[in-house]
């Protein structure tokens, strides 16, 4: 047994497939797009941001007086902006919320170098750091450090802001692509397990014995040319089994026509044989004996042919029933009293037991069973009747050696002897045969076992079946 | 006993018949085919007809309808199949009993005489019931004044019935009384001949006046 996978169905698979490379696709895309788009933007803020820092100091620097004073450095501060802290050796400027941000870092940096430092932190936000040493520029181009130092500190969040709206939008957009997905897959998966699905179909009434059922194949891809496969297959199945109806159908119409061939020698057998057996008595030992083993002969052979004839009839369902009102015991009694069984068969059970059956067929039954019984098994035989609130029973049992185990589950069928070495019996060897037939006809059932006491028990239920309306 | 016309058309069969039926003391006349029958039928006249279903040419359930409609001379068929179709047809046809091949001459020889029996007067004479006059000693039947002609199971089947008005008789007590059948009778001998009695003595065969279906049971004389 292979595992069973988690999705279910074909389709279920596929949607789910689609949907895991949709939104793999364009969460990647997004991804990357959102990444790039936010480094520009930062990159471009922040050369914005120091841009207008650098400007502000050189719009300002060749006003200021040197060495500073205090009000030298406010100004200087002032002019670049809130949040910003300007020094000079012991000198310091600073003003607004955030001045106090700078880092040892920066100051390292600013303090070692000659150029604008920048620095991004993220404490309780993003913030921007910049720093610069103010330069002045002697008359012959040199640059060197006049001791005031810049920094300001400016805030990032507007850029994270839309770094955030840009990200957000990116999901929106693979979200978007989810439902689309979903939609193509389904549209996708129906049009791959339409074919299948009919395939399936097909195979299933198949399978129930419909050899009509066929799947037009559409187009010319794999699922077609599995169709049309599947055709084939059931082409040649149905041809197999018209095939062998049909040897069927020849072998039972053989087994009849047979037999009804016969009738019409042994009718006149039959009718001869009655002139023979009262004319034996006047005819010398040998003839009159042999004219007896004739005559016994014929009376098999019609047996034989007759119970031929009502298997070929079971076979070809042509049996109906004729159902009517029956008295059980009476029909029982009746049975051995017409082939002079009556005082060597036990019968028991309620006299009040009424069942809905076809009396010939019941009849056949019951001096099948008890003629079985009489021949294989060992007296007393005994019938035993009951009856429940649908069913009626029969049971027929014997004091002989049962039936052996080899011998129980064929004692049904047709021609089967239980005994090789006494092949030689009055039955025709289709008498149980024709009893279970006629059993399962009334929708009953026969079966064969041992009884306790070591004989053969063979058990009949029929249906009681419904009152005459 | 009887002049018997036996219809049969495989040779063997038929000279086999005739020998065990001669035995039983019956005077046979054979004929090998429908048409042959019917001719020798009308110029012989015979008691009583053993029919052959299964004939060349003019087939046995149109020679017993051919026969039935000229008396009431009783046929038995001869089926060599037994079954439904054969049965039915041939008691549609007006047979008023059957034997299946191979048959042992004695069945049919109890059969041939149950078929021939008129039934016995019981010495009462003549009994009227409504406008249907039975005369048990003449064994003749009268309706309205006209006279009816029976056919000799008919006439014991409304015999046993009209014996005991308002009895229900069972199909298997007619099948014993009137055709003299074991358990295993065919009751559907009893249904088709009480069909073909309405036809004759009932106004209405749909409505039954004289011979009454009791559902589930059988069959009773009135009560009128």
């Amino acid at each position: 047994m292979s595992r069973r996978p988690l999705p279910r169905g074909l389709r279920a698979r596929l949607i789910v497939a689609f949907a895991l490379v949709t939104m793999l696709g364009a969460g990647a895309a997004s991804w990357a797009s959102a990444e790039s788009a936010s480094d520009a933007l930062v990159d471009s803020s922040q050369r914005r941001l120091t841009e207008d820092f650098a400007e502000r100091i050189g719009a300002i620097a060749p006003t200021l007086t040197y060495p500073p004073d205090q009000e030298t450095l406010d100004r200087l501060r002032a002019a670049v902006g809130p949040n910003t802290t300007v020094t000079y050796e012991d000198l310091r400027s600073s003003e607004g919320p955030h001045a106090d941000l700078i880092t040892d870092e920066l100051l390292d940096a600013v303090g070692d170098g000659d150029r604008i430092a920048t620095q991004r932190i993220t404490d309780d936000g993003p913030w921007l750091l910049i720093g610069a040493p103010v330069m002045i520029t002697a008359p012959d181009g040199t640059r060197t450090p006049s001791g005031i130092e810049v920094y300001a500190v400016r805030d990032l969040a507007e850029v994270h802001r839309q770094i955030a709206a840009l990200a957000s939008s990116a999901i929106g957009t693979a979200g978007a692509a989810l439902p689309l997905s979903v939609l193509v897959a389904l549209i996708a998966a129906r049009s791959v397990l339409r074919p299948v699905r009919e395939l399936r179909d097909t195979a299933r009434r198949l399978a129930d014995g419909d050899l009509d059922a066929r799947t037009p194949p559409l187009g010319a891809d794999e699922l077609a040319q599995l169709a049309v496969t599947v055709n084939e297959m059931a082409e040649s199945v149905q041809g197999s089994m018209a095939a062998m109806g049909r040897m069927q159908a020849d072998a039972r119409r053989f087994a009849a026509d047979v037999s009804h061939e016969l009738r019409t020698p042994l009718t006149t057998l039959t009718a001869v044989a009655e002139v023979l057996e009262d004319a034996s008595g006047g005819m010398e030992a040998d003839a009159a004996e042999s004219a007896r083993l004739a005559i016994t002969e014929i009376h098999r052979l019609v047996r034989l042919v007759e119970d031929l004839m009502e298997v070929s009839r079971f076979d070809a369902g042509t049996v109906h029933p004729r159902l009517e009102e029956v008295d059980l015991a009476e029909a029982v009694r009746d049975s051995l009293r017409a082939r002079g069984w009556l005082d060597r068969v036990e019968t028991t059970g309620p006299e009040t037991i009424r069942l809905r059956a076809d009396r010939r067929r019941l009849d056949v039954i019951i001096a099948n069973l008890v003629g079985n019984a009489l021949r294989h098994g060992a007296p007393p035989v005994r019938i035993d009747l009951s009856a429940s609130e649908t069913h009626v029973r029969i049971e027929v049992t014997d004091h002989g050696p049962g039936l052996s185990d080899q011998a129980l589950p064929h004692v049904f069928d047709r021609f089967y002897k239980a005994d090789n070495a006494r092949t030689r019996t009055p039955g025709s060897g289709l008498g149980l045969a024709i009893a279970l037939e006629n059993a399962r006809l009334h929708g009953g059932d026969l079966t064969a076992g041992n009884a306790d006491g070591g004989g053969a028990a063979f058990i009949l239920r029929l249906p009681i079946g419904s009152e005459e309306p | 006993m009887a002049d018997i016309l036996l219809i049969e058309d495989d040779p063997l069969v038929r000279r086999g018949l005739e020998l065990a039926l001669s035995r039983h003391g019956h005077h046979i006349r054979a004929a090998a085919t429908g048409e042959d029958g019917l001719a020798d039928f009308e110029a012989s006249r015979p008691d009583l007809v053993v029919l052959d279903l299964m004939l060349p040419g003019v087939d046995g359930f149109t020679v017993c309808s051919r026969i039935r409609s000229a008396d009431q001379t009783p046929v038995i068929m001869l089926t060599a199949r037994g079954d439904d179709f054969d049965v039915v047809g041939g008691l549609e046809a007006g047979a008023d009993d059957y034997v299946v091949k191979p048959v042992q001459p004695t069945v049919l020889d109890a059969r041939i005489r149950a078929v021939l029996r008129r039934g016995n007067g019981d010495g009462h004479g003549v009994s009227v019931h409504g406008a249907l006059r039975i005369d048990t000693t003449a064994l003749t039947v009268t309706l309205h004044g006209e006279p009816v002609a029976l056919t000799p199971n008919e006439m014991r089947l409304l015999l046993t019935l009209s014996r005991a008005p308002g009895r229900v008789f069972s199909r298997q007590q007619l099948l014993e009384a009137v055709w003299e059948h074991d358990y295993l009778g065919d009751s559907r001998l009893v249904d088709n001949c009480v069909q073909r009695l309405r036809a004759k003595i009932e106004t209405d065969p749909a409505a039954p006046l004289y011979v009454q279906t009791v559902r589930g049971f059988g069959y009773r004389f009135g009560p009128l």
